[in-house]
C-alpha cells in the first residue's frame, strides 16, 4: 500500500542524522508524560480518580467532546468539500476564515464568542429575546465553544484529502449519469475515508483539551460546565495531586482510544 | 533491534551542554539588578505603577513583574521559579509559600482590600446589597472557591445568611467583570479596587459593613531569587509612605 516506506526498509534504517532528530522529537513528547508518571500519587490513585467530581467532569467532557465532533462531520464535511471543490471566487477568503479559530487564543476565541452568541451577543439577543434561549453557562454552550475550536482541524485534514483527490473517477461516475449527490455519496466519501477518520480523530482530540474558549464562553460550573481541562486547572490551584491524576486519566482514555481504533483509522501502520 | 550509533551519545552531551549556557546567561541577566516580582493578579494595575515610581529612584534596577491568580503563583513558586518577591491577595497562601519556600525575612501587610458588588451602569435590576443576589431573575458569577476574592465573596455572603447560585466558578475577578461588561450576567461580587478601575463601565452597590470581609494583603522577599538587595529595596518601597500613598490612589486601605 505504501511503495516509499517499504524501499525505505529494504535500504535499512532512516539516515542517522534524521534519526537523532527524531529520537529528540519523540524524547520531546514523552518526558512531560514521564514527569506526570513519576509525580503522581500512586498509592492514592484509585481514591483520587473515582471521586464524585472527576466522574462528572470526565462524563461531561466525553459526551461534549463526541457532540462536537458529531457536530464538525455535519457541518464541516461540507465546507471542506466546497472548499476542496467548489468554484466559487470566495473560496481562498473562506479557507482564511477556517484557519483563524487555530491561531485565536482559545480565550479570545470565547469573548469573540460571548460578542455573537451571548445575550447580548449579535445573534445571542435576538435569540434570547425570541425564544429565551442563552447559549452562556450551559451545556450547549460548551459544545459549542469545543466545536469552535475543533472543526477547523476536521475542515483542513478533509480539504486536503478531498484536493489530492483525482477528479477523473468522479467526473467518470457523472458521465455515467451520476448525480452530484450520488457521486459524492459513493465515489468521493470512500476515497477519502482515510482523512475523514484522521479528520474526526483530531477534531475530537482538539474538543476533549479544550479550555479557553470553553471557560470564557460556558463558564466553570461543576456538573454543568467544568470539563476535564477545567477541572484539572482548579484542581491545580486546591490539589495538584488531583490535577495530575486527572490529567493521567484523560491522557489514559485518549491513548486507549487511539490504540483501539489503529486498524481501522492508521492503516499504513 | 540495531545498536544506535556512538555519535547519538554525544549529540546527547551537546544538549545537554547547552543547558548549561544557558544557566549562564540567565544569571548574566540577574547581574543587571532586575528584581522578579510575582503578584496577586487585583494588583496588576497598582504594581505596573509602583515599580515605575521605584525604578525611577532606583535607575540602576528593573523590576520584572507577573501576575496572575494567586494560587497559580504559589505553584510556580514551588516548582522553583527564581521569584525575589511574592504578593499574595490572602494570607492563607501566603503560609502556603513560607512552608514550601525558602522567605528572608517575614511577610508583612502592605495594604487591605473589601469587596462591593458589582453591576451594570445605571443598576437596570435594582440591586440594593447582598440579600437581592439570591433573587431569582438574577444572574449571579463569583469566582471559584479556589481563589481568595471567591472564598472572601462566600464568606461575606454566609455572614449575611444568603444563598447564591453562582453560574460559574469563574478563575479571577477579571473573569468577572467581564462577564458584567459583555452584558452576560447582572452582578458579581468582586474587590472595590476592580470596581475603581471598572468604573465607566460598571457601577458598585455596597455591601453592608457588618457582612463585608477585608482582604490582606501580605508581601515577602523569597530566598529563590538571587537579587536579595534588590528584594529588600523594593519590599521596603511598597511599605513606605510613597508606596502607600500609591497604593491608596488605586482603592486599596492602608495596613
Amino acid at each position: 500500500m505504501n511503495p516509499p516506506r517499504r524501499q525505505l526498509r529494504r535500504h535499512g534504517s532512516l539516515p542517522v542524522p534524521l534519526l537523532g532528530l527524531a529520537f529528540v522529537a519523540a524524547a520531546f513528547f514523552l518526558l512531560p508524560l514521564v514527569g506526570l508518571v513519576w509525580r503522581a500519587p500512586w498509592s492514592r490513585f484509585i481514591d483520587l480518580v473515582t471521586g464524585h467530581d472527576v466522574r462528572s467532569a470526565l462524563s461531561l467532557s466525553l459526551q461534549c467532546s463526541l457532540a462536537a465532533t458529531l457536530l464538525s462531520l455535519l457541518f464541516g464535511l461540507p465546507l471542506a468539500a466546497w472548499l476542496a471543490l467548489g468554484q466559487s471566487r470566495l473560496r481562498t477568503s473562506l479557507r482564511v476564515l477556517v484557519t483563524l479559530p487555530m491561531v485565536l487564543p482559545p480565550v479570545v476565541g470565547g469573548v469573540a464568542m460571548l460578542l455573537a452568541y451571548g445575550r447580548n451577543g449579535i445573534v445571542g439577543a435576538p435569540v434570547d429575546h425570541w425564544f429565551g434561549v442563552a447559549l452562556p453557562f450551559t451545556r450547549a454552550g460548551v459544545i459549542l465553544a469545543e466545536t469552535f475550536v475543533a472543526m477547523p482541524f476536521f475542515v483542513l485534514t478533509v480539504e486536503g484529502g478531498l484536493r489530492s483527490l483525482d477528479a477523473r473517477y468522479g467526473g467518470a461516475a457523472a458521465t455515467l449519469g451520476a448525480s452530484p449527490w450520488r457521486v459524492f455519496r459513493t465515489v468521493t466519501l470512500p476515497m477519502i475515508a482515510p482523512s475523514l477518520k484522521a479528520g474526526l480523530l483530531v477534531a475530537w482530540a482538539r474538543a476533549l483539551g479544550e479550555f479557553g474558549a470553553t471557560i470564557t464562553f460556558a463558564g466553570n460550573l461543576a456538573g454543568e460546565t467544568r470539563t476535564m481541562p477545567l477541572a484539572v486547572y482548579v484542581a491545580l490551584e486546591t490539589s495538584p495531586d488531583l490535577a495530575i491524576v486527572s490529567s493521567l486519566l484523560l491522557v489514559v482514555i485518549a491513548a486507549c482510544v487511539l490504540f483501539l481504533l489503529r486498524k481501522q483509522w492508521f492503516p499504513s501502520s | 533491534m540495531k545498536r544506535p550509533p556512538s555519535y547519538l551519545l554525544w549529540f546527547v552531551l551537546a544538549a545537554v551542554s547547552a543547558c548549561s549556557d544557558g544557566e549562564r546567561e540567565r544569571r548574566g541577566l540577574l547581574e543587571r539588578q532586575s528584581v522578579l516580582v510575582f503578584a496577586a493578579a487585583s494588583l496588576t494595575a497598582c504594581f505596573q505603577a509602583l515599580a515605575k515610581d521605584f525604578e525611577a529612584l532606583h535607575p540602576d534596577s528593573k523590576i520584572d513583574l507577573h501576575f496572575a491568580g494567586t494560587p497559580q503563583l504559589v505553584l510556580q513558586v514551588r516548582e522553583g521559579a527564581p521569584v525575589d518577591v511574592f504578593a499574595s491577595a490572602d494570607e492563607a497562601n501566603m503560609r502556603r509559600v513560607i512552608e514550601n519556600a525558602k522567605v528572608v525575612g517575614r511577610a508583612s501587610v502592605f495594604a487591605r482590600n473589601r469587596l462591593t458588588i458589582v453591576v451594570a451602569k445605571g443598576n437596570p435590576k435594582a440591586v440594593r446589597g447582598l440579600a437581592d443576589l439570591a433573587r431569582a431573575d438574577l444572574r449571579v458569577v463569583l469566582c471559584g472557591p479556589e481563589v481568595p476574592a471567591g472564598r472572601y465573596a462566600r464568606q461575606a455572603l454566609e455572614k449575611a445568611g444568603v444563598v447564591v447560585r453562582s453560574l460559574s466558578d469563574e478563575p479571577s475577578v477579571q473573569a468577572v467583570v467581564n462577564k458584567l461588561r459583555l452584558g452576560e450576567v447582572d452582578a458579581g461580587l468582586v474587590y472595590v479596587t476592580d470596581w475603581a478601575s471598572a468604573q465607566e463601565d460598571l457601577d458598585a452597590v455596597a455591601v453592608a459593613g457588618e457582612h463585608n470581609v477585608t482582604a490582606a494583603y501580605p508581601i515577602v522577599s523569597l530566598g529563590a531569587g538571587e537579587n536579595r538587595t534588590g528584594a529588600a529595596l523594593f519590599v521596603d518601597f511598597v511599605l513606605s509612605s510613597a508606596g502607600q500613598a500609591l497604593l491608596q490612589r488605586y482603592g486599596f486601605s492602608s495596613p
